[in-house]
């Protein structure tokens, strides 16, 4: 513990962390460069977040950190250990309990509340970056306001489809102005975005972005009027705590083609069957 | 240089910057919410929560402005050595302090450009008071309405219209602290 400075960074990267997420919440939505630095980890395993996590930890605070939902994942638990011995915060699995959670590709089920913070892990954060690999291009567009390219992929999602067949990485726009990539959460998670009352911060440590969404922001998915937007989820009951509205996560235990649909929030399936809930295949 | 430039800075600077960091990242959050922070204890005229922030956001790297009054040598002393933050006029800072009245005109500002409206000032307020009541502000990071005691109306509405680019506002009164990101509505 004593080996390290409080949360691994040094105080001039923090300083420099914490400045950019102070802009990233006066302009929602807008990707904010800032100096990633290297991590003891590679990139693609939460670098952005987990400098972002180091720079609004405190002492006080109680860490959670899921990896598709679940505590339980390699991802979830190497970084919650990381904080553990560099910042020596308690950390939980308990969604209410947390301050501060690290997240990588969910919103917890549980809606989260004032005071609570939660910081996502972003691959690519540039929304426009598939139609678009320049840079220069897309920061271009994001300042013209030019979106409409994001439009003809939608479109053409139901020109090939049928239906907008996008399912994670779901584009949205942020108070009526820049369209921002939530990173890869299933578009069941888009609605939770907006109005949320927790602070929400986005870091990418590869492409050295910050973004973020302060409480009660307007967030709406693109759509079209004659195919609105959609959160889907699988058409199942989970199998161990019978939840029905909770994303899905499917499961192969056979080879024989057998399967089973349980949900990706760890935390929530367990307080579920803790309260007695049964699925169908329950022990 | 006096003796008073070197203390009254942060004595354990990591903790104390991240403590002040959550409660000022709070109220840039939820504009209008009302936040102490401590930690320092800066050489007059510069209020001690004034000096937190600037002692948790300013170092080699960013230009700051002292505005009016504040320019004078205990705080160009006390800044210098515990943020080593270069000294600048308007139109080139990333941060300033001062006065309400000092700090004007707002157009002096960087607002960042259209490509880079991170690259604004933030301007850090003296407040004769600073409470929950006055201007009604709404936006993102309020639930309904919020009420702050701004020193004028105008000036934060003309900043409004400018949004992606704009100035934020982080007002200061003693060791309370609040804060107005360019997304806010004042009325």
């Amino acid at each position: 513990m004593s080996a390290y400075n409080f949360a691994y960074l040094d105080e001039q990267t923090k300083r420099m962390i914490r400045r950019a997420i102070l802009k990233g919440l006066a302009i929602p939505g807008y990707q904010v460069p800032f100096a990633s630095r290297e991590m003891p980890m590679p990139y693609g395993w939460g670098t952005g977040g987990v400098q972002v996590s180091a720079a609004v930890l405190t002492p006080e605070d109680t860490f959670k950190v899921i990896d598709q939902g679940s505590d339980d994942t390699t991802n979830a638990v190497s970084i919650r250990t990381f904080f553990e011995r560099t910042a020596g915060v308690e950390t939980t699995t308990t969604t209410s309990d947390a301050s501060v959670i690290q997240t990588r590709h969910r919103i917890p089920e549980e809606p989260l509340q004032e005071g609570q913070i939660l910081v996502y892990q972003v691959p690519i954060p540039e929304p426009l970056r598939f139609l678009e690999p320049r840079e220069s291009e897309t920061r271009k567009m994001h300042s013209l306001e030019e979106y409409g390219l994001m439009h003809v992929k939608l479109y053409e999602d139901i020109s090939c489809h049928g239906h907008i067949a996008t399912a994670y990485a779901y584009p949205v726009k942020v108070e009526g102005r820049y369209v921002m990539d939530p990173s890869p959460i299933p578009k069941f998670d888009n609605p939770k975005l907006g109005d949320m009352a927790a602070i929400q911060l986005f870091g990418a440590g590869r492409e050295q972005r910050i973004y973020a969404l302060p409480p009660y922001t307007e967030v709406v998915s693109l759509d079209f009027e004659d195919h609105p937007f959609e959160a889907s989820k699988a058409e199942h009951a989970c199998s161990l705590c019978g939840a029905e509205d909770s994303y899905l996560d499917e499961v192969i235990i056979d080879d024989a083609g057998g399967r089973m649909f349980v949900c990706s929030d760890s935390d929530y399936c367990e307080s579920r069957q803790a309260a007695g809930h049964k699925g169908k295949d329950a022990a | 240089m006096q003796s008073e430039a070197l203390t009254g800075g942060f004595t354990d600077p990591a903790v104390q910057s991240a403590h002040a960091f959550r409660r000022m990242m709070e109220a840039m959050a939820r504009p209008g919410t009302l936040h102490e922070i401590s930690g320092a204890e800066p050489p007059a005229p510069l209020s001690r929560a004034a000096a937190v922030v600037l002692l948790t956001l300013c170092d080699t790297d960013t230009p700051v402005y002292l505005a009016g009054a504040m320019d004078c040598t205990a705080v160009r002393n006390w800044l210098a050595f515990h943020t080593g933050a270069p000294l600048t006029g308007p139109s080139r800072c990333m941060f300033a302090v001062g006065t309400w009245p000092d700090l004007g005109p707002l157009s002096a500002y960087p607002i960042g450009t259209s490509e880079y409206p991170d690259r604004s000032a933030t301007l850090i307020v003296e407040c004769p008071e600073l409470d929950a009541s006055g201007a009604t502000l709404t936006g993102p990071g309020i639930k309904d309405a919020a009420a702050l005691s701004l020193p004028e109306i105008e000036a934060f509405q003309s900043n409004r219209t400018l949004f992606p680019l704009g100035l934020d506002f982080i007002f200061t009164n003693g060791r309370r602290l609040a804060a107005l990101p360019r997304t806010t509505e004042v009325s």
